[in-house]
């Protein structure tokens, strides 16, 4: 019911105003660069064409989504731990980032839910706490669901550099005015972060010891506002530059991916294990 | 301290509820309320799912073409630069009273001046980058993440800013509380969407013995665990950073509070401040709906093939038997069974009642004037 930290950017950093958000800023940058250098390693994923990643990512997580039966998740899980180890992700990542997250987020949620469903009871705990099977049932199925999705969401992340998931997703039938805004926007993303991690430094660099909880929030405001007219005045730059490159408003994504016999492969094996899933426990 | 005064009365209710849980509620709010509201994958069913891409659709096609509309090729860079600004907003920590930090979504900041039809698509590309690049929010959720922070906040926030901030001069402190009531508001709703997303999935989806298949909890457990943190943290931290935004645009940046065309009351949602008494006037009707429960039988003409037959007629159309069981309204009876309590789920279903009456005809306006718009221009 939060946010999904599971896999967040930056908010495994508790720190406040000023140096958190700085914090955050440089962990989104150290984070996208080690994706990059994941996405070029030889490793099986990384050599498919993403438009059959995309489509089997979104088979195998409708199928998470769609089972009914715990072992079928456990299965797809230990599928995801197999992809991610063919495809060179250090494993030690992936778990971590799915799981040291999973327990105080999802695990906070799904707590009170082993106690509150009501059902037979299953272990009887001091104080008059009784553990139901249909509560334990209930939770087990949500961190089933959420840790598995969150894996298959990685790897396609991981393992497919930005611009080529971006022009794959025109498989999914999104506009190409939308993927060239999507682009845009994942472009100029960094600019700006790079812009406030400037402006936040070197206000940083200004200051003798700390800043006033209201002056922090004062700070951060006049930043965002900052931050803000800044984006619009680029904003009119970008598009002068765009007219006099002769943009008129229609875009083309160019698009040079062929399916090759590997490809049609994954594709098939991902969705005949999708459809197998569903049979046993849909 | 006397018996009756209000510190006591609060104290006493307190003490009603199960003690045990009311430590686990206020270190889970304190947790939820720091954090923004993105959905991961697993917590609403894949049908939930597709509702939602279906809801937002028609908002992105809307917003598209009032891109289109208005400012032709130069949206391009417009959206994807307060796409990237909308995700930077996300990002920054908040110092809050307390020692804690929250995060702000930005939507109503983007409402107020982009327009809620730009901001939704500039939130909703947002979200989208989270999802695909991030892994903040999940990838099927992306429908309800959209409907909820790119579509409710913005347009909520957007309407109570206009309603509140009225006419006034573009450098009146009204339109900072107004900015600060906005997000609020704007974010509150947004929760409340997201605790009924996530209290209909018990209802709907669970195992032969009873066990919920995604998001655990039950409406009445689901909607204050979201509305109650929110309401208290993050609304206000979203608030707080959007009003404290728009008073250092008043000072250094005041052309861009104008941009929206709403400022001077002009703007598409402008009627809804002109409209101010009627809207009062609904929200009065939707308070007094569990009244309904007083009253006895149902509404002359409504009846049932069962109540028919209860009221003496000896024939009923085969048709009508057949149809009666075509559509089972999701709110039936205006009564959300799991709430257990009945005055509660007027209101609920009052209050979504309105809000999907309210889009519908926002929609539908806004399709009618876009088409007037372009049948004046090839006249022309």
């Amino acid at each position: 019911m939060s946010a999904s930290p599971e896999a967040g950017v930056g908010r495994h950093s508790r720190r406040l105003g000023l140096e958190g958000t700085l914090a955050g800023l440089t962990h989104a940058l150290d984070q996208s660069v080690f994706a990059e250098e994941v996405a070029r390693r030889p490793g099986l994923l990384q050599g498919l064409d993403p438009r059959a990643k995309i489509l089997a990512t979104l088979a195998l997580l409708i199928t998470v989504g769609l089972s009914r039966q715990l072992p079928v998740i456990a299965g797809l899980y230990i599928l995801a731990l197999l992809l991610a180890a063919v495809s060179l992700i250090p494993m030690d990542f992936f778990l971590k980032r799915v799981w040291i997250f999973m327990p105080f987020f999802t695990g906070i949620i799904a707590l009170p839910a082993l106690f509150m469903t009501p059902g037979p009871e299953l272990i009887a705990l001091p104080f008059g706490w009784v553990v139901t099977r249909t509560g334990a049932l209930t939770t087990l199925f949500l961190l089933a669901r959420v840790s598995t999705s969150v894996s298959f969401g990685l790897l396609l992340v991981m393992t497919t550099r930005w611009n080529l998931l971006l022009k794959g997703l025109r498989v999914l039938l999104v506009p190409e005015g939308f993927i060239l805004i999507l682009g845009m926007t994942y472009r100029y993303l960094y600019l700006l972060l790079q812009t406030l991690e400037g402006m936040l430094l070197s206000r940083r660099s200004r200051i003798v010891g700390r800043l006033s909880r209201p002056e922090e929030r004062r700070l951060l405001a006049a930043s965002a506002g900052t931050l803000l007219g800044k984006s619009f005045l680029m904003s009119s730059e970008v598009y002068l530059a765009m007219q006099s490159r002769g943009f008129q408003g229609h875009t083309r994504v160019i698009d040079t991916f062929h399916m090759t016999i590997r490809d049609w492969l994954f594709l098939g094996g991902a969705l005949a294990v999708s459809a197998l899933a569903i049979g046993i426990g849909g | 301290m006397p018996e009756n005064t209000p510190f006591r009365r609060v104290g006493l209710r307190l003490h009603r509820l199960p003690r045990r849980w009311l430590a686990y509620y206020a270190g889970l709010a304190a947790w939820l309320g720091t954090t923004a509201m993105h959905i991961p994958d697993g917590y609403l069913s894949p049908i939930t799912s597709l509702v939602m891409f279906a809801l937002v659709l028609p908002f992105w096609a809307v917003g598209l073409r009032r891109l289109r509309d208005r400012m032709d090729a130069r949206g391009v860079p417009l959206i994807a630069l307060m796409a990237a600004f909308s995700f930077v907003i996300m990002m920054f920590n908040v110092p809050l009273p307390g020692g804690t930090t929250g995060h702000a979504v930005g939507g109503a900041l983007a409402a107020i001046v982009l327009g809620p039809e730009i901001a939704c698509l500039a939130v909703s590309v947002a979200l989208v980058i989270q999802a695909f690049f991030f892994g903040d929010g999940g990838l099927l959720a992306i429908g309800a993440n959209s409907f909820n922070m790119a579509v409710v906040l913005p347009f909520v926030a957007f309407a109570v800013y206009q309603a509140v901030a009225g006419n006034r001069a573009i450098d009146s402190p009204r339109r900072v509380v107004a900015a600060l009531v906005a997000g609020w508001a704007g974010l509150t709703l947004a929760s409340l969407v997201a605790g009924v997303e996530f209290g209909v999935q018990p209802l709907l989806f669970h195992t032969a013995s009873g066990a919920p298949l995604y998001a655990p909890y039950p409406l009445a457990v689901s909607i204050p665990a979201m509305v109650i943190p929110h309401a208290l943290v993050a609304s206000v931290v979203e608030g707080g950073m959007t009003a404290f935004v728009v008073a250092y645009l008043q000072r250094a940046h005041q052309p861009l509070l104008l941009f929206s065309g709403g400022a001077a009351g002009q703007g598409p949602a402008a009627g809804i401040g002109r409209l101010r008494g009627l809207w009062v006037g609904l929200a009065v009707l939707a308070v007094a709906t569990p009244l309904g429960l007083l009253a006895p039988g149902t509404a002359w003409g409504e009846w049932s093939a069962q109540e028919l037959t209860r009221r003496g007629l000896s024939f009923i159309p085969a048709g009508l038997r057949q149809l009666e069981n075509l559509w089972g309204a999701p709110l039936a009876g205006y009564g959300v069974r799991t709430l257990g309590n009945a005055a509660l789920g007027y209101l609920l279903s009052a209050a979504l009642g309105i809000l999907l009456v309210a889009l519908c005809a926002w929609l539908f306006a806004t399709l009618v004037a876009a088409r007037r718009r372009s049948i004046g221009k090839v006249e022309e």
